[in-house]
Protein backbone atom coordinates (compact mmCIF):
# COMPACT_ATOMS: atom_id res chain seq x y z
CA UNK A 1 0.00 0.00 0.00
CA UNK A 2 1.79 3.19 -1.07
CA UNK A 3 2.48 5.69 2.00
CA UNK A 4 -0.04 8.11 1.04
CA UNK A 5 -2.89 5.80 1.07
CA UNK A 6 -1.24 4.51 4.33
CA UNK A 7 -1.87 7.98 5.98
CA UNK A 8 -5.47 8.64 4.38
CA UNK A 9 -6.69 5.14 5.77
CA UNK A 10 -5.28 5.76 9.00
CA UNK A 11 -6.47 9.02 9.45
CA UNK A 12 -9.54 7.63 7.97
CA UNK A 13 -9.57 5.22 10.79
CA UNK A 14 -8.86 7.61 14.03
CA UNK A 15 -11.98 10.26 12.35
CA UNK A 16 -14.12 7.65 12.68
CA UNK A 17 -13.32 7.06 16.23
CA UNK A 18 -13.22 10.41 17.42
CA UNK A 19 -16.48 10.81 15.13
CA UNK A 20 -18.01 8.07 17.52
CA UNK A 21 -17.01 9.32 20.77
CA UNK A 22 -18.42 12.83 19.75
CA UNK A 23 -21.32 10.81 19.15
CA UNK A 24 -21.18 9.46 22.61
CA UNK A 25 -21.13 13.15 24.19
CA UNK A 26 -23.66 14.49 21.83
CA UNK A 27 -25.98 11.32 23.73
CA UNK A 28 -25.27 12.07 27.11
CA UNK A 29 -26.88 15.35 27.45
CA UNK A 30 -30.20 13.72 28.01
CA UNK A 31 -28.66 11.67 30.70
CA UNK A 32 -25.94 13.71 32.09
CA UNK A 33 -25.07 17.37 32.68
CA UNK A 34 -22.66 18.57 30.05
CA UNK A 35 -20.76 21.78 28.95
CA UNK A 36 -23.08 23.80 26.41
CA UNK A 37 -20.37 23.08 23.81
CA UNK A 38 -21.59 19.76 24.08
CA UNK A 39 -24.59 20.70 21.79
CA UNK A 40 -23.11 22.80 19.56
CA UNK A 41 -21.64 19.74 18.43
CA UNK A 42 -23.84 17.97 15.75
CA UNK A 43 -22.58 19.43 12.63
CA UNK A 44 -19.10 18.53 13.68
CA UNK A 45 -20.27 15.13 14.49
CA UNK A 46 -21.41 14.51 10.95
CA UNK A 47 -18.70 16.02 9.06
CA UNK A 48 -15.96 14.23 11.05
CA UNK A 49 -17.86 11.11 10.02
CA UNK A 50 -18.82 12.26 6.40
CA UNK A 51 -15.42 13.99 5.82
CA UNK A 52 -13.15 12.57 8.12
CA UNK A 53 -13.93 8.72 7.72
CA UNK A 54 -15.92 8.78 4.57
CA UNK A 55 -14.51 10.99 1.79
CA UNK A 56 -11.05 10.26 3.37
CA UNK A 57 -11.20 6.36 2.82
CA UNK A 58 -12.47 6.97 -0.55
CA UNK A 59 -9.69 9.30 -1.18
CA UNK A 60 -6.53 7.21 0.15
CA UNK A 61 -8.14 4.25 -1.55
CA UNK A 62 -8.67 5.34 -5.00
CA UNK A 63 -5.28 7.32 -5.58
CA UNK A 64 -4.18 3.52 -4.56
CA UNK A 65 -6.52 1.68 -7.08
CA UNK A 66 -7.00 3.93 -10.13
CA UNK A 67 -4.40 2.90 -13.00
CA UNK A 68 -1.44 4.96 -13.15
CA UNK A 69 0.15 6.96 -16.07
CA UNK A 70 1.52 5.32 -19.19
CA UNK A 71 5.09 4.60 -18.91
CA UNK A 72 5.35 6.89 -21.98
CA UNK A 73 3.71 9.87 -19.45
CA UNK A 74 5.03 11.34 -17.04
CA UNK A 75 3.68 10.09 -13.92
CA UNK A 76 0.91 12.22 -12.02
CA UNK A 77 2.51 15.05 -9.26
CA UNK A 78 2.32 13.26 -5.88
CA UNK A 79 2.36 16.61 -4.54
CA UNK A 80 -1.62 16.83 -5.21
CA UNK A 81 -2.14 14.17 -3.23
CA UNK A 82 -0.45 15.43 -0.20
CA UNK A 83 -1.90 18.69 -0.40
CA UNK A 84 -5.46 16.87 -0.39
CA UNK A 85 -4.70 15.09 2.38
CA UNK A 86 -2.91 18.11 4.32
CA UNK A 87 -5.93 20.55 3.67
CA UNK A 88 -8.30 17.95 4.17
CA UNK A 89 -7.10 17.06 7.76
CA UNK A 90 -6.19 20.57 8.41
CA UNK A 91 -9.51 22.10 7.56
CA UNK A 92 -11.41 19.67 9.01
CA UNK A 93 -9.19 19.82 12.45
CA UNK A 94 -9.62 23.99 12.47
CA UNK A 95 -13.22 23.44 11.96
CA UNK A 96 -13.83 20.58 14.65
CA UNK A 97 -12.33 23.22 17.33
CA UNK A 98 -13.48 26.40 16.26
CA UNK A 99 -16.81 25.95 15.01
CA UNK A 100 -18.35 24.66 18.65
CA UNK A 101 -16.10 27.82 20.03
CA UNK A 102 -17.83 30.07 17.56
CA UNK A 103 -21.01 29.26 18.55
CA UNK A 104 -20.92 29.90 21.72
CA UNK A 105 -18.96 33.23 21.48
CA UNK A 106 -19.69 34.55 18.06
CA UNK A 107 -17.37 37.96 18.46
CA UNK A 108 -14.34 35.90 19.84
CA UNK A 109 -12.53 36.29 16.45
CA UNK A 110 -13.43 32.76 15.72
CA UNK A 111 -15.41 32.92 12.60
CA UNK A 112 -11.81 33.72 10.28
CA UNK A 113 -10.96 30.39 11.41
CA UNK A 114 -13.94 29.12 9.60
CA UNK A 115 -13.49 30.81 6.81
CA UNK A 116 -10.07 29.41 6.34
CA UNK A 117 -11.01 26.03 7.60
CA UNK A 118 -13.56 26.09 4.48
CA UNK A 119 -10.98 27.22 2.11
CA UNK A 120 -8.71 24.16 3.18
CA UNK A 121 -11.20 21.91 2.70
CA UNK A 122 -11.94 23.08 -0.60
CA UNK A 123 -9.06 23.53 -2.05
CA UNK A 124 -8.08 19.28 -0.79
CA UNK A 125 -10.97 19.09 -3.21
CA UNK A 126 -9.72 20.61 -5.63
CA UNK A 127 -5.94 18.93 -5.67
CA UNK A 128 -8.12 15.62 -5.01
CA UNK A 129 -9.93 15.92 -8.29
CA UNK A 130 -6.93 17.12 -9.77
CA UNK A 131 -4.96 14.26 -9.15
CA UNK A 132 -7.61 11.70 -9.77
CA UNK A 133 -9.24 12.72 -12.51
CA UNK A 134 -6.89 12.21 -15.29
CA UNK A 135 -6.23 8.32 -14.23
CA UNK A 136 -10.26 7.83 -14.83
CA UNK A 137 -10.08 6.66 -18.44
CA UNK A 138 -11.44 3.96 -20.39
CA UNK A 139 -9.46 1.24 -21.93
CA UNK B 1 -11.85 1.25 -16.16
CA UNK B 2 -14.85 -0.05 -18.26
CA UNK B 3 -16.86 3.47 -19.82
CA UNK B 4 -19.75 3.50 -17.96
CA UNK B 5 -17.19 3.26 -14.76
CA UNK B 6 -15.25 6.10 -15.91
CA UNK B 7 -18.27 8.65 -16.13
CA UNK B 8 -19.80 7.43 -13.41
CA UNK B 9 -16.66 8.05 -11.47
CA UNK B 10 -15.99 11.06 -13.46
CA UNK B 11 -19.54 12.69 -12.85
CA UNK B 12 -19.25 12.24 -9.29
CA UNK B 13 -15.89 14.13 -8.90
CA UNK B 14 -17.73 16.79 -10.59
CA UNK B 15 -20.86 16.14 -7.74
CA UNK B 16 -17.65 16.37 -5.07
CA UNK B 17 -16.40 19.65 -6.37
CA UNK B 18 -19.96 21.27 -6.48
CA UNK B 19 -21.01 20.00 -3.27
CA UNK B 20 -17.65 21.04 -1.20
CA UNK B 21 -18.36 24.20 -2.76
CA UNK B 22 -21.46 24.47 -1.64
CA UNK B 23 -20.54 23.66 1.97
CA UNK B 24 -17.27 25.77 1.74
CA UNK B 25 -19.26 29.05 1.19
CA UNK B 26 -21.79 27.93 4.44
CA UNK B 27 -19.05 27.02 6.49
CA UNK B 28 -17.48 30.26 5.49
CA UNK B 29 -20.77 32.61 6.12
CA UNK B 30 -20.48 30.91 9.16
CA UNK B 31 -17.62 32.15 10.01
CA UNK B 32 -18.52 35.44 8.77
CA UNK B 33 -22.38 35.91 8.84
CA UNK B 34 -22.88 38.52 6.43
CA UNK B 35 -24.91 36.99 3.37
CA UNK B 36 -27.43 34.80 5.15
CA UNK B 37 -28.97 33.67 1.74
CA UNK B 38 -26.50 31.68 1.13
CA UNK B 39 -27.96 29.09 3.34
CA UNK B 40 -30.26 28.18 0.49
CA UNK B 41 -27.60 25.93 -0.64
CA UNK B 42 -28.10 23.39 2.23
CA UNK B 43 -30.08 21.06 0.71
CA UNK B 44 -27.86 21.37 -2.68
CA UNK B 45 -24.91 20.73 -0.45
CA UNK B 46 -26.38 17.73 1.19
CA UNK B 47 -27.67 16.14 -2.33
CA UNK B 48 -24.40 16.63 -3.74
CA UNK B 49 -22.40 15.12 -1.73
CA UNK B 50 -24.80 12.06 -0.54
CA UNK B 51 -26.10 11.08 -3.39
CA UNK B 52 -24.02 12.81 -6.70
CA UNK B 53 -20.47 12.12 -4.69
CA UNK B 54 -20.54 8.77 -2.36
CA UNK B 55 -23.58 6.84 -4.02
CA UNK B 56 -22.84 7.55 -7.16
CA UNK B 57 -18.77 6.94 -6.77
CA UNK B 58 -19.56 3.32 -5.13
CA UNK B 59 -21.93 2.44 -7.93
CA UNK B 60 -18.71 3.38 -10.40
CA UNK B 61 -16.50 1.53 -8.48
CA UNK B 62 -19.05 -1.69 -8.16
CA UNK B 63 -19.57 -1.61 -12.00
CA UNK B 64 -15.74 -2.07 -12.15
CA UNK B 65 -14.62 -4.12 -9.68
CA UNK B 66 -17.58 -6.63 -9.24
CA UNK B 67 -17.16 -10.50 -10.13
CA UNK B 68 -18.06 -10.54 -14.33
CA UNK B 69 -20.38 -13.17 -15.71
CA UNK B 70 -19.91 -15.79 -18.44
CA UNK B 71 -16.53 -17.14 -17.24
CA UNK B 72 -15.39 -13.48 -16.59
CA UNK B 73 -16.06 -12.16 -20.56
CA UNK B 74 -19.31 -10.06 -19.68
CA UNK B 75 -20.69 -7.69 -17.21
CA UNK B 76 -24.31 -8.68 -17.94
CA UNK B 77 -27.24 -6.35 -19.01
CA UNK B 78 -25.68 -3.19 -18.61
CA UNK B 79 -28.83 -1.42 -19.49
CA UNK B 80 -29.76 -0.74 -16.15
CA UNK B 81 -26.61 0.15 -14.79
CA UNK B 82 -26.43 3.11 -17.61
CA UNK B 83 -30.22 3.85 -17.16
CA UNK B 84 -29.01 4.56 -13.34
CA UNK B 85 -26.46 6.54 -14.31
CA UNK B 86 -28.54 9.40 -16.27
CA UNK B 87 -31.36 8.70 -13.45
CA UNK B 88 -28.87 9.87 -10.06
CA UNK B 89 -27.65 12.57 -11.76
CA UNK B 90 -30.52 14.09 -12.96
CA UNK B 91 -32.27 13.14 -9.37
CA UNK B 92 -29.11 14.44 -7.59
CA UNK B 93 -29.34 18.37 -9.69
CA UNK B 94 -33.10 18.30 -9.90
CA UNK B 95 -33.42 17.72 -5.65
CA UNK B 96 -30.53 20.02 -5.19
CA UNK B 97 -31.74 23.09 -7.63
CA UNK B 98 -35.58 22.31 -6.31
CA UNK B 99 -33.69 22.93 -2.71
CA UNK B 100 -31.53 26.12 -3.47
CA UNK B 101 -34.22 27.95 -5.49
CA UNK B 102 -37.46 27.50 -3.06
CA UNK B 103 -38.79 25.89 -6.22
CA UNK B 104 -41.87 23.56 -5.64
CA UNK B 105 -41.53 20.78 -3.82
CA UNK B 106 -42.46 18.69 -6.77
CA UNK B 107 -39.22 19.41 -8.25
CA UNK B 108 -37.39 17.60 -5.30
CA UNK B 109 -39.76 15.03 -4.65
CA UNK B 110 -38.95 14.17 -8.82
CA UNK B 111 -35.57 14.74 -7.62
CA UNK B 112 -35.23 11.88 -4.91
CA UNK B 113 -37.49 9.74 -7.02
CA UNK B 114 -35.19 9.80 -9.85
CA UNK B 115 -32.88 9.07 -7.28
CA UNK B 116 -34.69 5.80 -5.71
CA UNK B 117 -34.80 4.80 -9.17
CA UNK B 118 -31.19 5.00 -9.81
CA UNK B 119 -30.17 2.87 -6.90
CA UNK B 120 -33.38 0.28 -8.17
CA UNK B 121 -31.79 0.21 -11.78
CA UNK B 122 -28.50 -0.19 -10.62
CA UNK B 123 -29.64 -3.33 -7.74
CA UNK B 124 -31.02 -4.69 -10.84
CA UNK B 125 -27.79 -4.98 -12.65
CA UNK B 126 -25.56 -5.50 -10.00
CA UNK B 127 -27.63 -8.21 -7.94
CA UNK B 128 -26.33 -11.01 -10.45
CA UNK B 129 -22.83 -9.83 -9.92
CA UNK B 130 -22.71 -10.05 -6.10
CA UNK B 131 -21.26 -13.80 -5.72
CA UNK B 132 -17.90 -15.23 -5.12
CA UNK B 133 -15.25 -14.12 -7.82
CA UNK B 134 -14.51 -18.30 -8.50
CA UNK B 135 -17.76 -18.97 -9.73
CA UNK B 136 -18.41 -21.33 -6.66
CA UNK B 137 -21.10 -21.73 -3.48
Amino acid sequence: VPRLTRWFVKAALAYLVLALLVGVALAMPAAVRMPPVVLTLAPVYFHLVMVGWVTQLIFGISLWMFPRHARDRPPAPEALGWSAFVGLNAGLLLRAVAEPVHALDPRGGWGGLLVLAAALQWLAGVAYVAAVWPRVKGR
Amino acid sequence: VPRLSCWLVRAALVHLLAGFTAGGLLLAEKGVGRWPALWRLFGAHVELVLIGWTAQLAMGMAFWVLPRLAGGTSRGDERPAWAAFWLVNAGAVLAGLGAVAGAPAGLVLAGRAAEAAAVGAFALHAWGRVRPASGGG
